[in-house]
C-alpha cells in the first residue's frame, strides 16, 4: 500500500488512495522497458485509470538498469508514490534495486529464467520456444502475466495489443495469453471510471501544441531529453505537413531557424541546456532582427554534460537571460503534458505576433514522462499574427509603428525589398550608428515587450490548485506541479504554480498568494531560481525545500518535508 | 520590381581600392541582366556575415540577411529550404567561413543546397584591422601575430572538392569579366556553388602584385573530371609560389537538398485531422 495510508488524520487520503495502482517494470537497457510500460500504462487507461509513466535510465544503449513506474490513479497525476502495487522484474538487478519501494501486499512478477523470488515467475524462454516467437517478444509474457495478476480482462489485453503493437500481434497475444493462463489473480485492481484517453509523452504534446499553432519547420540536433521530440516529429512529418532538419550543430540549428522565419515559415528549434549555449549568438540575432522564433529547453542536470537523462530545472535563469543586448521574450513552462500542448501552441502564435523568440521551458520529467490527455481539457487557442504589408512600395521591415510591431512581407513579394540586420539598423533595416536611430529602435523593440506583457494579462499565466484559501502555498514551476498537487491535496494546502515565467505575471501571482502566510518553493535546483526571479519582483518565498541530484521529488519525501516545516 | 536601382542609398565605407568594389560591380551587373531577361529582382536573396565583405548588404538594393559572424551560410540554407523559388547568393568572407563558420561551409556542400557562396577572400582580417585568417601564408604578421603566424593556410578549393560541392571555382578582383561568368555561372549551376575569390584588401592586404603575374585562366581543363580538378586545385596552396589557376575547377549534378527536404505545407483542417489521427492512436 502506499505509504500515506499511514497518515489517518486527513481527510481526503482515502479518496486519493482508494483507487490508485502503482506498476514498476525494470530491466537492462536494450530491454524494451520503454515500450513494454507503455503497454502497462494502455492496460491501466483502458481499465479506466488516468495515467502517469516516470521513466528512469542510465545514458548508455546496452546494459545499465532501466526501469518505468507505470501509475493510475483516478485523479490527474503527474508523480509516482515510492510503494508499489506490482514489480514486474525482466531482471535480478530489478528486484534488489527495488526491494524498497514493496510492501508486503507488492505483487512480484518475474521471469524465472533470470531471476529467483517470492511471487509468481514466469518461464519466458519456454513459452518463447514452445510459440516459435523470437527473444523480443518475452516482455508481452510478463505483461500478459501482469493482466491476469491484477485480474485484468482478457479482452482489454487483447484489445490494447491489437492497437498498439505494430507487427505481430498475434504471436504476440499467444506467448501474453500463455503467461496469463498461468498466473493467478493476487492483487486485483478495480476499474477506474474515465474512459480511455490518448497517452502522450510531454515531448509530444509539446510537437502536438506547435503543429496546432502553425509549426512549417521544426530544426534540431539531438540532446536527452529533447531529442524524443526530434524524432516524433520527424516520423510525423508528412502527416503534420512540416519540414524537419537536423543539421551539423545547434548553431546552424538556430540560424537555420531563422533563415526559415524570414521567409515566412513558422519554425521551431528543439534542446538541452549545452545545446542553448550555442544557440545563444543566435537567440540574440533574432531579438535584433525580430525574427519570430519559438524554443523548446528541455533541461536535464548540469552543469555542462551533467547528468544527461535526468531531471533539473537549474536554467531558468540562463534562458531568461541568454543572449547579448535588450530584446523582449516569452518564456512558459508547462507543468504536464495537457499544459504543454496548450502552451506550446500559445507560445509560437506569440513568437508570431510579436516577432520575439518564446521558450518553452521543460525538463527531463516532463518531456519524457507520459500523461493522460483529455483533448476536450486542452483550450482552444486563438491563432495569432503580425500585420502583413500593405503593398505600397518601398517597404520597411522595421516601420517604426506606434505598437513597434512592424508590418511583416517575406522575400518573393513583389516590390518589397525585405532587409533583415544584426547591426543596428534604420526602419528600411541598412545599418546605422547614429545615436537617434539607435535609441529609436530600442525602444521601438522594448514596446513589443510592453505589448506582450499586456497581451499575457489576458491568459491564465499563474495556476492555483489545491484549497484555494489555505494559509500555507507550495510554489512550483514546471513538472513539479504534479507531486506539489497531490502533497497539497493531503495536507489542504495551495499550489501556486506561474506557467508564464516572461513577462512576469507578477499582478496575477500576487493574487494567487492573497492570503497566503507561509509560501513554500519547491523546485529541482539549488539555488530556488523561481523564488529568486520572484523576488525580483517583489514576491519573497518564506521557505525553500529543494531538490537536485537528478532526480524528480517523490511524494514520499516531499510529505515528510512539508510536513517538517508545517511544525 | 523592374528598372530597380541596384545600388543602394547607404554610404559606402570601404577603403579606396578594395576589391569588395569589383565583387559588388560583377554582382549589380548580374542582377541588371536577371532583370534585363525578364526574371524580377524581388525573387533573389542576398545572405552576408559580417567583415568588409558584409557591408555588401547594406549597399545592394535587393533583399538581404545581414547576418553574424560566420553564419551565413545556415541562414542561406534555410532560406532556399523555406521557399526553393528563390535564387540565394552568400556573400562571406574567409574569416567568416573559414574560421568562424567552416562547419557550415564543408556541410552545405555536403549537402548540395542549391546556393551560390562567393567568399571574399582577401586572406586578411580586415574590419578588426588586421588579423591573419585560414588562407594567410605562413610567417604572415598581423596584429595577433606580431611574430608571423605559425601555421599554413588550408586550400580551400582543395577543401570544397573534398567535400562534395558540385561547382568550384576561383576568381580574382582583378579579372572582371572572369568573375562576372563565374558568379553567373554558379548562380544557374543547380546545386551548391563555391568561388573563392581572391580580394584585394587595400590596407592589409594589397596583393595584387603577387597575384596578377602569376594567376592565368584554366583551358583545356575538364571540368567533370574529379582527378584532374584535383590536380589542379593542389597546383598553389595558397603559400608557396606557383602558377595561380582562376576558372571553373569542377562541377557535376547532384540531386539538390531542397529537393529531397522540403515537406510540402498540408491545409489547417487536414492538420487538425492529422493531430485528432494520431490522440487516437494514442488511447
Amino acid at each position: 500500500m502506499p505509504t500515506y495510508l499511514h497518515l489517518q488524520n486527513y481527510q481526503n487520503i482515502r479518496e486519493a488512495v482508494m483507487k490508485n495502482v502503482s506498476v514498476l517494470i525494470g530491466g537492462k537497457a536494450g530491454d524494451g522497458i520503454n515500450s513494454a510500460g507503455a503497454l502497462v500504462a494502455q492496460l491501466l487507461n483502458h481499465i479506466g485509470y488516468n495515467i502517469y509513466l516516470y521513466f528512469d535510465y542510465p545514458s548508455l544503449i546496452r546494459g545499465g538498469h532501466n526501469f518505468a513506474i507505470i501509475r493510475g490513479s483516478e485523479q490527474s497525476i503527474g508523480t509516482c508514490w515510492k510503494t508499489l502495487d506490482f514489480l514486474l522484474a525482466l531482471n535480478r538487478e530489478t528486484l534488489e534495486q527495488h526491494r524498497d519501494n514493496c510492501s508486503s501486499d507488492t505483487a512480484i512478477i518475474f521471469n524465472a529464467d533470470l531471476v529467483k523470488s517470492a511471487g509468481q515467475g514466469i518461464p519466458v524462454k519456454e513459452i518463447l520456444t514452445d510459440e516459435h516467437a523470437p527473444a523480443i517478444m518475452g516482455n508481452s509474457a510478463i505483461i500478459g502475466g501482469f493482466a491476469k495478476a491484477a485480474g485484468i480482462e482478457w479482452d482489454v489485453v487483447e484489445n490494447v495489443f491489437k492497437s498498439h503493437i505494430p507487427k505481430g500481434v498475434e504471436l504476440n497475444l499467444k506467448v501474453a495469453k500463455r503467461a496469463y493462463n498461468q498466473l493467478e489473480t493476487v492483487h486485483p485492481v478495480s476499474k477506474g471510471s474515465r474512459s480511455p484517453c490518448p497517452l502522450l509523452t510531454g515531448n509530444e504534446a509539446i510537437g502536438l501544441g506547435m503543429v496546432n499553432g502553425g509549426l512549417d519547420v521544426y530544426v534540431s540536433y539531438p540532446m536527452t531529453p529533447s531529442s524524443s521530440l526530434l524524432h516524433f516529429l520527424a516520423e510525423q512529418k508528412e502527416k503534420f505537413g512540416i519540414t524537419v532538419v537536423h543539421p551539423e550543430n545547434e548553431i546552424a540549428v538556430i540560424l537555420m531557424a531563422l533563415g526559415f522565419a524570414y521567409t515566412g515559415k513558422r519554425s521551431a528549434v528543439g534542446t538541452s541546456g549545452g545545446g542553448f549555449c550555442l544557440m545563444t549568438e543566435g537567440l540574440s540575432l533574432a531579438g535584433m532582427a525580430e525574427l519570430p522564433l519559438t524554443l523548446v529547453v528541455s533541461q536535464r542536470t548540469g552543469p555542462s554534460t551533467g547528468l544527461p537523462t535526468y531531471t533539473g530545472q537549474s536554467d531558468l535563469h540562463f534562458v531568461l537571460h541568454a543572449g547579448q543586448g535588450e530584446y523582449p521574450r516569452l518564456i512558459v513552462a508547462p507543468g504536464d503534458a495537457v499544459e504543454a500542448l496548450y502552451w506550446s501552441a500559445v507560445a509560437m502564435n506569440m513568437a508570431w505576433k510579436f516577432q520575439v523568440p518564446a521558450f518553452i521551458l521543460s525538463d527531463k520529467t516532463l518531456s519524457e514522462g507520459t500523461y493522460s490527455v483529455d483533448p476536450a481539457a486542452v483550450p482552444d487557442v486563438r491563432g495569432a499574427d503580425s500585420p502583413r504589408w500593405a503593398g505600397t512600395a518601398p517597404y520597411f521591415r522595421y516601420a517604426d509603428v506606434p505598437s513597434g510591431v512592424s508590418p511583416l512581407a517575406f522575400p518573393g513579394t513583389k516590390d518589397a525589398v525585405i532587409k533583415v540586420n544584426s547591426y543596428a539598423h534604420d526602419e528600411a533595416g541598412i545599418t546605422i550608428e547614429d545615436a537617434h536611430t539607435v535609441g529609436q529602435m530600442t525602444e521601438k523593440r522594448l514596446r513589443k515587450g510592453e505589448l506582450l506583457t499586456e497581451e499575457m494579462r489576458g491568459y491564465t499565466g499563474v495556476n492555483v490548485s489545491g484549497m484555494h484559501d489555505a494559509s500555507t502555498a507550495l510554489f512550483c514551476w514546471g513538472s513539479t506541479k504534479g507531486v506539489c498537487n497531490e502533497i497539497a491535496a493531503l495536507l489542504g494546502l495551495r499550489v501556486v504554480q506561474p506557467v508564464v515565467l516572461s513577462p512576469f505575471p507578477t499582478e496575477q501571482l500576487k493574487k494567487a498568494i492573497a492570503g497566503v502566510r507561509r509560501l513554500i518553493s519547491v523546485e529541482e535546483n539549488a539555488t530556488a531560481q523561481l523564488a529568486a526571479l520572484a523576488e525580483r519582483h517583489g514576491i519573497i518565498a518564506d521557505e525553500k525545500i529543494l531538490r537536485y541530484d537528478g532526480r524528480p521529488f517523490l511524494p514520499d519525501d516531499l510529505l515528510v518535508k512539508v510536513k517538517e516545516m508545517m511544525v | 520590381m523592374t528598372g530597380r536601382q541596384i545600388i543602394s542609398d547607404a554610404q559606402n565605407t570601404w577603403c579606396p581600392g578594395c576589391g569588395n568594389f569589383s565583387i559588388q560591380h560583377t554582382l549589380k551587373n548580374i542582377l541588371t541582366e536577371r532583370e534585363e531577361a525578364g526574371k524580377s529582382l524581388d525573387d533573389v536573396v542576398l545572405v552576408s556575415g559580417i567583415g568588409c565583405h558584409a557591408k555588401i548588404a547594406d549597399y545592394l538594393n535587393i533583399n538581404s540577411f545581414y547576418s553574424i559572424h560566420g553564419r551565413t551560410i545556415p541562414v542561406a540554407t534555410a532560406i532556399k529550404l523555406g521557399n526553393p523559388r528563390l535564387t540565394v547568393i552568400c556573400c562571406s568572407g574567409d574569416g567568416d567561413s573559414y574560421a568562424e563558420g567552416l562547419d557550415h561551409l564543408i556541410f552545405a556542400a555536403k549537402r548540395n543546397i542549391d546556393i551560390t557562396v562567393i567568399i571574399h577572400d582577401n586572406r586578411v582580417y580586415g574590419l578588426t584591422t588586421g588579423q591573419y585568417t585560414p588562407t594567410s601564408p605562413l610567417g604572415f604578421k598581423g596584429k595577433s601575430t606580431p611574430s608571423g603566424t605559425a601555421e599554413y593556410p588550408f586550400n580551400p578549393v582543395e577543401l570544397m572538392l573534398a567535400s562534395g560541392a558540385s561547382y568550384v571555382a576561383r576568381g580574382y578582383t582583378k579579372n572582371m569579366n572572369l568573375l562576372h561568368n563565374l558568379i553567373s555561372e554558379g548562380i544557374a549551376h543547380r546545386g551548391f556553388a563555391f568561388i573563392d575569390v581572391l580580394q584585394i584588401c587595400a590596407t592589409f592586404f594589397p596583393a595584387a602584385d603577387y597575384y596578377t603575374p602569376r594567376v592565368y585562366e584554366l583551358s583545356d581543363h575538364d571540368r567533370t573530371n574529379f582527378e584532374s580538378a584535383c590536380k589542379k586545385a593542389r597546383e598553389w596552396d595558397y603559400n608557396s609560389d606557383s602558377p595561380i589557376a582562376l576558372g571553373t575547377f569542377f562541377q557535376r549534378s547532384l540531386p539538390c537538398f531542397d529537393d529531397t527536404m522540403t515537406v510540402h505545407g498540408i491545409e489547417p483542417k487536414d492538420r487538425q485531422q492529422a493531430v485528432r489521427d494520431l490522440l487516437l492512436m494514442r488511447s
